[in-house]
C-alpha cells in the first residue's frame, strides 16, 4: 500500500483491506477506515469544493464538524445520499464515494471562476446583488440563486431503508465515551445506577484513540480503555456506539440518533438504517470534549492544511501520515505533541511555527532532541500550491509589525488555534455560558437541567485531569440519586497537558484587503466579510452571522464560532462576552428525514379513517376525497363517467326517486343529564327548552365573539338526552369546546358529554321515494308523515338493528338519516341497497350531497363561512333563540362592528351567460374598470354546475349582498371579467314543497 | 418534550397527552348582556403576554380530559405548578420562593 500508511499503526485492521471508488476511481483501504483516513492515506486531500467560491478543499478534521470533506455516496439503488462527511463514513467493499458542487471534474472545475470575481461575493452580496432592478427578479435571480444554492444534489429516488424509533429511560444518561465520558460512567455504574453511555463513533474511547502513547494505571491508553468497556459491560451500562446525542430538551430529554447499517457492506434488509432514541434520564452527564479551532489566515483552506490534532487522529488511530514534510502553525500546546507524533513516524517537521514568543521549554527541548526547527514569535501570511499545499509564506511577528517572509517547502500545514468546549447541546436546554478570559472562550455557567458537564468540555486539559473530573462528576450524578460513591482517582503517565492563546485573524504582511483567511469553510466567509459587515453597521453577532453567513453551514459554527467572534469583537471594539454568542440549536449534525419520521411515512403518516360502510363504497368503484382525517366517497363513476357526468346524474336520480349517502363521518356528540337542556340552551344559539323529545332541530354553535363555529342537527330524545351532530371536520373541536364551557365556566350544570362519532353508522336516503325503500325495515316506529313528519327522530328497529331513526334532509328531499351500531352500518347498507333496486336507488357521494345542498341554500360551515361570519350574515338569524338571556355569541353578536352597516354577506350568484361556472375563491369587484389595485368587495364560496336548475350556480360573500339583489358584479380572471347577478341563495323549490310526503 | 403533572389523575405525563389552552383566570363574565363593549373586549381578546412566569390552562386531552391551571415560565418552559380548576390562584411569589 502508499508510503502513507504505517504499518501495523492505528486501530485500523490491516489484515482486511477494503476498496471503494472515488469518483469512479478505485480507492484501496482497510477495515476500520473513513473515507478520508481512506484517502489520505492514498495521498488524496483534495476531496472537495468549497459553496460559494468552489475553492479546491480538503479535509479539515477528522471528525463530524468537517466542514470541507462533504461527498455524495451510493449505496445500491435509490440509496444515494448527498453531503456525507468523508471523516465519519466508514468505507466498506463496494461503497460508492463521490466529490460535489464540481463540473467537470473536482481538479478542473469551471465554477472555480467565482474565486477569481471574488470581490463580488462579499459579505451581504446576496443582498446587494440581487436588489435591483425588481423586474430581474423572477427572470435572472431567481434562477441564478437556484442553481448556485445547495450543496451536493438532492436524491430523485424515494428512500428504500426504513427508520426506527425507540423510548429509552435511564438513570445517567453520558454523552462522550471519551476518557471523562467512560469515568462517570465507571463512577454512576459502580454505584450502582442504570447507565448509558453514547459516542458518535464507531468504538469507545474519544480522544484516547488518539493517545496511545498515554498510560493510565500502568496499562496503556488503549488497554485501559478495553478493560473499562469491558467493565462498563459487565456492570450492565448501556454503551451505544455510532450514537449522536442530536438535541438536548427540557426535563432531561435527550434524542439520540443511532446509525446502524451505513458502515455495512451488506445490510440484512431487516435492520433499521437508523434508530431515533428519546431519552428521559434522571441526569445527565456532558462529556463532550473540545473542537480544535483553526487559525485564520490568507490561504488557510488549501488542501493539506488540517487541524494538528486531526492530524494526530489520523496518524494515530487510522495509521495514517497525512503528509510527508509539515509545517505546524499553532498558539496552543497540543500541536507539537501532532508533531512529535508524525516526526517519530517518519514525516519530516520543517518548522514549528508558534505564534507565541515563549513556547514552553520543555517543549521546545523535546522539539530540539528530534531536530525539528523552532520558530517562536512567528505566523503564516499565506500558502501555495493549485490543489494541495506545497509552501508556506512564514514571518516574523514583533508586536504589530510582521517581518520578512521565509517561504518553506513542505505538502501539508497543520494548525492549532487552540481548543473549543462542545457546549452545544448545554446551550439546547438554555444553559448560560459565561466567557473565560484565562482560556479565551466560553465555559458552561447556569444550568438550566439536571446535569454535569466533566473534562475538557468545561475547560480542563490533560488526560489526568480529565478523567479525575469525569470520574468527580459521574459521582455527582449519581448523588443527586441518592447514591454515595468515592470516585476513582486516576494517574496517568505521558500525559500530555498543555495550553495555549487565542487569536482573531494573525497578523499578515499583505494588503488586508486582499488576504483570503477563511473563518467558515463552507460558507466561505473570510475575516474580511465579517469585518466589512460590522463597516456596513451590523453591530449584533446575530446580525453578523446572518449577513456574513457565518456560522450557518452544516457544520453550525463548530469551526467557526470563536474566531468569528474573536474577529467581530476586535472590529467592534467590544469585548467578546458582550458581544455574545450565537444560539445553538438542534439537530447537533446533519440528521436523515428518515431518523425523524421513524415509522410515520407511507400510509403510517398519518391515519385515514374510513366509515364501516366504506369498503363497500370501494368495491363499487368510488371515488375518494379527503375531509379532515376521514377518506369519503367522493362520487361513483359509472361506464367511464368523468366526474361532471357521474355527479349530474347522481343528482338526477336522488331528486327523481331515492339516492343513498354515506354520512358516518358526520360528529356525533351524546349530551346526558338532568341539565342537558339547560347546557344546550347555553352552548347553541337556538331555544331548545321547549323541543319535544321525539323532535329534532337545526343547530347552530357561536364562538363568544359572535361568529359562526359550527351547525348540525340536534334530536332530542328524551327530556334529558339530546343527539348533537357536528360537521365532519368539527366533531372535536366542538366537543373540546362543550367540554371547556361545562368544567370551568358552568361546574355548576350535572350534565354528561360523550363522543359517538365512531358508534354510530349513518345511511342517509334522500327522494321521493326515500320512504318506501326505508320502511319496510322500521319496526317500532310509525312511518306516516302524521306520526313522524319532518324534523322528527326516534329510537327504534331498523333492518333488525336498534337504531336512531331521523326524518330530516340536507337535499331538499324527502329525507332520512338512520344511525345503526357501526358494526350494523355495512348490512343494513346493503339490505336497503337490495329493497332500493325496485326504485333505481342511486349511490352518491360527497360532491352531489355538496350540489344537493347549494341547490336549496344549505351552508357548510367552513366553506360558506369562515370565522368572520355572524348568523345575520349568512342568513341564519332565524336560528338564534332571541329571548335566551344568554348563549354562547350572544353579547359577542352585539359588538359594534358585528352590528355595523355593510358587512360581508352570503347571497347567491348567477352567471349572465348562464353556462360559466364561478371558481370557488374567486374575487368579486363591483366596477371592472377602476385601476389596479383593485376594491375587492367579496368572494365565492361555493360553485357548482347544477342539474336541477339547469345551469351553474353559485354563493358567495359580498360586502352589503343583501341590499345588492338584482345588481350585477364582476369577477376578473387571469383572461376575462365575469358577469354575474346577486340573487337569493335557494336556486330550488324555495316554497320546500318537496319535503312533504 | 415537556412532562406535565396532571392535578387530577396526580401523575406526571408526557407533553402529547396535553393540549394548551390559552391563559387561565379569565372567567366569562356572570352577565355578559350587562358588560360594555370595551369590557366584552378584554374578555375576548386581551391577553397578558408575559416573558416569564405564565397563569395558564391546559387540558388533560388524552388522559382524563380535565381541563387545570398552570404557573409555567414562558422564558424557560418550566412549570412552577399546576392545580385544579377550582383551586385559588397561587400567590407568585410563593411559588417563586418555593422553586428556589
Ligand atoms: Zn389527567
Amino acid at each position: 500500500m502508499s508510503s502513507f500508511r504505517v504499518s501495523g499503526r492505528g486501530r485500523v485492521d490491516h489484515t482486511q483491506p477494503i476498496q471503494f471508488t472515488f469518483d469512479g476511481k478505485k480507492i484501496k483501504g482497510f477495515k476500520g477506515d473513513t473515507v478520508a483516513s481512506a484517502l489520505l492515506a492514498n495521498g488524496i486531500h483534495l476531496m472537495g469544493r468549497s459553496f460559494k467560491y468552489h475553492r479546491p478543499r480538503g479535509a479539515v478534521t477528522a471528525g463530524s464538524e468537517e466542514p470541507n470533506a462533504l461527498v455524495g455516496t451510493r449505496r445500491g439503488p435509490g440509496r444515494f445520499e448527498p453531503n456525507t462527511r468523508a471523516t465519519v463514513q466508514e468505507i466498506w467493499d463496494g461503497l460508492q464515494v463521490n466529490s460535489q458542487n464540481r463540473y467537470p471534474s473536482l481538479s478542473f472545475d469551471i465554477g472555480a471562476i467565482n474565486d477569481k470575481a471574488y470581490m463580488l461575493f462579499s459579505a451581504g452580496f446576496y443582498y446587494k446583488t440581487f436588489m435591483w432592478p425588481k423586474s430581474f427578479w423572477d427572470k435572472v435571480y431567481e434562477p441564478f440563486i437556484r442553481a448556485a444554492a445547495g450543496l451536493g444534489v438532492s436524491p430523485t429516488e424515494p428512500d428504500p431503508d426504513h427508520y426506527a424509533s425507540r423510548y429509552l429511560h435511564t438513570d445517567v444518561l453520558i454523552i462522550g465515551a471519551g476518557p471523562a465520558g467512560l469515568a462517570a460512567a465507571l463512577s454512576a455504574a459502580r454505584a450502582g445506577s442504570r447507565v448509558t453511555l453514547v459516542d458518535e463513533n464507531a468504538e469507545a474511547g474519544g480522544s484516547l484513540l488518539s493517545e496511545p502513547s498515554a498510560q493510565i494505571e500502568d496499562m496503556s491508553a488503549w488497554d485501559w480503555v478495553g478493560k473499562t468497556v469491558a467493565e462498563l459491560k459487565e456492570l450492565g451500562v448501556k454503551l451505544m456506539t455510532r450514537t449522536t446525542a442530536i438535541g438536548y430538551y427540557h426535563q432531561n430529554m435527550v434524542g439520540l440518533c443511532e446509525k446502524l447499517t451505513d458502515h455495512l457492506a451488506s445490510p440484512d434488509g431487516e435492520t433499521p438504517r437508523e434508530r431515533m432514541w428519546r431519552v428521559r434520564a434522571k441526569q445527565v452527564v456532558l462529556a463532550q470534549g473540545a473542537l480544535e479551532k483553526p487559525l485564520v489566515f490568507d490561504g488557510n483552506d488549501r488542501p493539506g492544511v488540517m487541524l494538528a490534532g486531526s492530524a494526530q487522529t489520523y496518524l494515530n488511530r487510522y495509521g495514517v501520515r497525512v503528509g510527508d514534510k509539515a509545517v505546524i502553525l499553532t498558539s496552543h500546546d497540543s500541536a507539537w505533541y501532532a508533531a512529535f507524533d508524525l516526526a517519530d513516524a517518519g514525516t519530516t517537521i520543517a518548522a514549528i511555527v508558534d505564534t507565541r514568543a515563549e513556547p514552553n521549554a520543555d517543549l521546545v527541548a523535546e522539539a530540539t532532541k528530534r531536530g525539528i526547527r523552532i520558530m517562536a514569535g512567528h505566523t503564516v501570511t499565506g500558502t501555495e500550491g493549485r490543489l494541495r499545499v506545497k509552501s508556506v509564506r512564514v514571518n516574523p511577528v514583533t508586536g504589530s509589525s510582521v517581518g520578512a517572509p521565509e517561504v518553506i517547502g513542505c505538502d501539508c500545514l497543520l494548525m492549532s488555534g487552540g481548543w473549543t468546549p462542545s457546549l452545544h447541546l448545554f446551550s439546547h436546554t438554555k444553559g448560560t455560558l459565561a466567557w473565560d478570559e484565562e482560556r479565551q472562550t466560553f465555559l458552561p455557567d447556569h444550568k438550566a437541567e439536571e446535569c454535569e458537564i466533566a473534562g475538557a468540555g468545561r475547560g480542563l486539559w490533560g488526560i489526568e485531569a480529565v478523567l479525575n473530573d469525569g470520574a468527580a462528576m459521574g459521582a455527582a450524578a449519581v448523588k443527586s440519586l441518592g447514591k454515595d460513591i468515592a470516585p476513582a482517582s486516576y494517574a496517568v503517565a505521558n500525559d500530555r497537558p498543555g495550553t495555549g492563546v487565542s487569536h482573531k485573524e494573525l497578523p499578515t504582511d499583505l494588503d488586508a484587503g486582499k488576504a483570503r483567511a477563511f473563518v467558515d469553510y463552507q460558507n466561505d466567509v473570510t475575516a474580511k466579510d465579517l469585518r466589512l459587515a460590522v463597516r456596513e453597521g451590523m453591530r449584533s453577532i446575530e446580525h453578523v452571522k446572518r449577513y456574513t453567513t457565518n456560522g450557518m453551514a452544516t457544520d453550525q459554527g463548530k469551526m467557526s464560532n470563536i474566531n468569528g467572534l474573536n474577529i467581530a469583537s476586535d472590529a467592534l471594539g467590544v469585548p467578546q462576552p458582550k458581544v455574545g454568542l450565537t444560539t445553538f440549536r438542534p439537530p447537533y449534525t446533519p440528521t436523515t428525514f428518515g431518523a425523524f419520521c421513524g415509522y410515520h411515512k407511507g400510509s403510517h403518516f398519518e391515519v385515514t379513517r374510513k366509515t364501516p360502510i366504506d369498503s363497500w363504497a370501494e368495491e363499487n368503484g368510488a371515488v375518494y376525497e379527503p375531509v379532515s382525517l376521514w377518506r369519503r366517497a367522493w362520487y361513483f363513476p359509472k361506464d367511464g363517467e368523468d366526474m361532471h357526468a357521474a355527479v349530474d346524474r347522481e343528482c338526477r336520480a336522488t331528486r327523481a326517486s331515492v339516492g343513498i349517502f354515506d354520512a358516518s363521518t358526520l360528529g356525533k356528540i351524546e349530551v346526558v343529564g338532568p341539565d342537558a337542556v339547560e347546557f344546550m340552551n347555553r352552548m347553541y344559539t337556538n331555544p331548545w327548552t321547549k323541543l319535544a323529545p321525539g323532535r329534532a332541530r337545526y343547530g347552530l354553535l357561536l364562538g363568544d365573539d359572535g361568529f359562526i363555529r359550527d351547525d348540525g342537527v340536534i334530536g332530542r330524545l328524551a327530556d334529558d338526552r339530546f343527539h348533537v351532530t357536528t360537521t365532519t371536520g368539527g366533531a372535536a373541536r366542538v366537543l373540546n369546546m362543550m367540554e371547556d364551557y361545562f368544567q370551568t365556566e358552568w361546574p355548576d350544570l350535572d350534565v354528561w358529554l360523550t363522543s359517538t362519532t365512531e358508534q354510530w353508522a349513518t345511511i342517509a336516503l334522500n327522494g321521493p321515494n326515500a320512504r318506501k325503500v326505508l320502511e319496510p325495515f322500521v319496526e317500532g316506529q310509525d312511518m306516516s308523515d302524521e306520526a313522524f313528519p319532518h324534523m322528527s327522530v326516534a329510537e327504534c328497529r331498523v333492518g333488525g338493528f336498534p337504531a336512531r331513526l331521523f326524518r330530516i334532509s340536507f337535499t331538499g328531499e324527502v329525507g332520512f338519516e338512520v344511525n345503526v351500531p357501526a358494526h350494523a352500518g355495512r348490512a343494513l347498507w346493503e339490505m336497503l341497497w337490495e329493497e332500493g333496486q325496485k326504485y333505481d336507488i342511486c349511490t352518491y357521494g360527497t360532491e352531489t350531497m355538496h350540489v344537493l345542498r347549494a341547490e336549496k341554500g344549505y351552508i357548510i360551515v367552513g366553506q360558506d363561512t369562515d370565522g368572520t361570519v355572524t348568523p345575520l350574515d349568512a342568513g341564519l338569524s332565524w336560528a338564534i333563540g332571541k329571548k335566551k338571556p344568554d348563549f354562547v355569541g350572544k353579547r359577542g353578536l352585539a359588538r359594534p362592528d358585528l352590528v355595523a352597516e355593510g358587512r360581508k354577506q352570503l347571497i347567491g350568484l348567477l352567471t349572465e351567460d348562464g353556462k360559466t361556472k364561478l371558481e370557488e375563491g374567486a374575487q368579486i369587484v363591483l366596477d371592472p374598470n377602476q385601476p389596479k389595485p383593485m376594491k375587492m368587495v367579496g368572494h365565492v364560496t361555493s360553485s357548482y354546475h347544477s342539474d336541477a336548475a339547469g345551469r351553474p350556480i353559485a354563493m358567495a360573500l359580498l360586502e352589503d349582498g343583501f341590499n345588492r339583489m338584482g345588481e350585477t358584479i364582476y369577477i376578473p380572471m387571469a383572461d376575462r371579467v365575469i358577469k354575474a347577478e346577486v340573487t337569493g341563495t335557494v336556486f330550488y323549490d324555495p316554497e320546500g314543497a318537496r319535503l312533504k310526503l | 418534550m415537556l412532562l406535565i403533572h396532571c392535578p387530577y389523575c396526580n401523575q406526571t405525563l408526557p407533553e402529547a397527552e396535553f393540549t394548551y389552552a390559552g391563559e387561565a383566570h379569565i372567567a366569562r363574565p356572570a352577565d355578559p348582556s350587562s358588560v360594555s363593549d370595551e369590557e366584552w373586549r378584554d374578555f375576548l381578546f386581551i391577553r397578558t403576554n408575559v416573558k416569564g412566569p405564565h397563569y395558564e390552562r391546559w387540558r388533560h386531552f388524552h388522559g382524563c380530559g380535565r381541563y387545570f391551571n398552570a404557573v409555567r415560565d414562558t422564558v424557560s418552559d418550566r412549570f412552577l405548578i399546576t392545580y385544579k380548576t377550582d383551586d385559588p390562584r397561587p400567590e407568585l411569589s410563593d411559588l417563586l420562593e418555593k422553586s428556589k
